[in-house]
C-alpha cells in the first residue's frame, strides 16, 4: 500500500502559516492557488488540507495538485461561503492558515494492471485531478484509461485547457458533457452517466474513482455496478462537515465512519447501504 | 437500399438488437435512410411526430427555446442513440426541436406505419414497447438529475 503522509506538524490541530504563490481563475467563481507552507512532505492523492482565514474560519479543501510535487501545494476554491469567499479573493503573497494533510488516498497503485473509468462531476473534478497526473505519469501501468467528465454548462468547465491535453494524448480517453448549453456548443449535452454507454472498459477487470456532489456519485456508482465493476473497486470522495479533520469532534460522522479520518476516500461496498439512510 | 439492406442496419442499432420472429422484418418495413447536414432541423417543437431516428453517425442536439434565454440544448445524441419517443403518445406531436450538429445519418422509422403494425398484431407491439421503455426511463431518470442542478453553486 503507497503511504498515507500524516500530518506534517506534531500537532495536528496547528495550523503553519502559508503563503499565496501563484492564483488562477479557472471559471467564475472557481480559483486554484499554488501554496508554500514550511516542512510540507507532500501527500497522496485524495488527501486535503484545512485552510484557514483568520478572523474567518476554516475549511476542509482537497489537494488537487500532482502528488509527485512535494513542494508546491496545490488547492481549488470554489466561492460558496464566507470562507471560501474571502479565500476566492486572495491574491499572491497573501498569507493563510494550513494544516494536512489529513484523510485516506485515493487506492491508485491498486488499479495497477487494470482499466481506470474516472468520472467527475463539477468541481469533483478538482480532488481527482492528482489521480489523473498520476496515471498520465505512469501510464505504461494502467490498462485503458477513461475520465468522464460532467459539468453544469460549457462555460463552468473546469481545467479546460488540461482536458484538451489529455484527450489528444490519444493513450487515454476524455469524454465531456454538460447538462445544457446554447446553440453554440458541438459538444455532449446530458447528464455524465449518459457518458458510460461510448466508455470502454472491462468491468471486470477495472477500478473506478468516482467523485463529485453525492447524488451523482450514487448514480455513477449504481450505472458502474450496472455496468459489471464490483462496488470494492468503485472509490469515492465523500464530502462532510470536516472540523477537526482527526476523527475527535464527529461532526463529519457517517454511520460508523469519520469522513475526516476513515475516509474522505471510501469504497462503493462501504457507502452504499450508509447513503440509502436519509438521515445520515 | 432494399428491406432486407435496412434489416441488417435496423438490426445492427442496439434498440433492436436481437429482435426476431419475423418482427424485424416488419419494422425495417417502415425504415428509410434519411441524412442531415449539419446546422439541418430534423424537426420542430409542435409538429406531428411522424418518425423515428435511430442515429447512426453523427449527432443531434435536442432544444427547446424559453423566452429571453434563446435555444437551450438539453441532450445530445450520437451513435446508436434513439430521437424520438413522442410518437408513442397522443397526439403525437414533438416537444421540442432537434438540429443536427454535424453531418448526421439515420435511419427513420415511419410512426404511423409502426403503429399500424403495432396495433395490427400485439405481439410485435409488446416487443416494440419493451425495447422503448429503457429508453423512456433512462431519459426520466436523466431529466431527474438534470432538474436538481446538481453542479449549481447550491449543492
Amino acid at each position: 500500500m503507497a503511504h498515507i503522509p500524516d500530518p506534517h506538524l506534531s500537532d495536528p490541530m496547528v495550523p503553519v502559516l502559508a503563503r499565496v504563490t501563484n492564483r488562477v481563475e479557472e471559471i467564475p467563481g472557481v480559483v486554484t492557488f499554488e501554496i508554500n507552507a514550511p516542512q510540507w512532505q507532500g501527500f497522496a492523492p485524495g488527501q486535503f488540507n484545512m485552510l484557514s482565514l483568520f478572523g474567518v474560519g476554516e475549511i476542509p479543501i482537497s489537494i488537487s495538485g500532482p502528488s509527485f510535487d512535494s513542494t508546491t501545494i496545490i488547492h481549488t476554491i470554489r466561492d460558496v461561503g464566507a470562507v471560501s469567499g474571502a479565500m476566492a479573493t486572495l491574491e499572491p503573497g497573501a498569507m493563510l492558515g494550513m494544516r494536512g494533510p489529513y484523510g485516506t488516498a485515493w487506492p491508485v497503485e491498486q488499479a495497477r494492471g487494470r482499466d481506470v473509468v474516472v468520472v467527475a462531476g463539477g468541481l469533483g473534478l478538482a480532488p481527482v485531478r492528482p489521480i489523473l497526473y498520476h496515471l498520465i505519469t505512469n501510464r505504461a501501468n494502467f490498462g485503458r484509461v477513461t475520465l468522464l467528465y460532467g459539468a453544469r454548462s460549457p462555460d463552468e468547465i473546469l481545467f479546460r485547457n488540461e482536458l484538451s491535453k489529455w484527450r489528444a494524448q490519444l493513450d487515454m480517453s476524455v469524454e465531456v458533457t454538460v447538462d445544457h448549453a446554447d446553440a453554440t456548443w458541438r459538444g455532449h449535452v446530458g447528464v455524465v452517466t449518459t457518458l458510460f454507454k461510448g466508455a470502454d472498459f472491462d468491468p471486470a477487470k477495472t477500478t473506478a474513482f468516482v467523485c463529485g456532489p453525492e447524488i451523482m456519485m450514487r448514480f455513477g456508482a449504481n450505472a458502474l455496478t450496472d455496468a459489471g465493476v464490483a462496488p470494492e473497486d468503485i472509490h469515492l470522495s465523500m464530502e462532510r462537515n470536516m472540523q477537526c479533520a482527526i476523527g475527535l469532534c464527529g461532526h463529519c460522522q457517517i454511520g460508523p465512519f469519520f469522513v475526516c479520518k476513515d475516509g474522505p476516500v471510501f469504497n462503493w461496498a462501504q457507502m452504499k447501504p450508509l447513503m440509502a439512510i436519509k438521515e445520515l | 437500399m432494399s428491406v432486407k439492406g435496412l434489416e441488417k442496419i435496423v438490426a445492427a442499432h442496439s434498440l433492436f438488437a436481437g429482435l426476431g420472429g419475423g418482427f424485424l422484418e416488419l419494422v425495417a418495413g417502415c425504415a428509410r435512410n434519411v441524412r442531415f447536414e449539419a446546422g439541418q432541423y430534423l424537426f420542430h417543437e409542435g409538429e406531428i411526430a411522424s418518425e423515428i431516428y435511430l442515429i447512426r453517425e453523427g449527432s443531434v442536439a435536442l432544444e427547446i427555446s424559453a423566452p429571453g434565454q434563446g435555444c437551450m440544448t438539453f441532450m445530445s445524441a450520437g451513435p446508436d442513440d434513439v430521437v424520438g419517443l413522442s410518437w408513442i403518445v397522443p397526439p403525437y406531436h414533438w416537444t421540442f426541436d432537434t438540429r443536427a450538429q454535424e453531418d448526421t445519418r439515420a435511419i427513420s422509422l415511419d410512426a404511423i406505419c409502426l403503429r399500424t403494425k403495432c396495433d395490427a398484431d400485439p405481439a410485435l407491439g409488446y416487443e416494440v414497447m419493451k425495447r422503448f421503455a429503457p429508453t423512456i426511463v433512462a431519459r426520466l431518470h436523466s431529466t431527474r438529475l438534470q432538474l436538481l442542478d446538481l453542479y449549481g453553486t447550491h449543492s
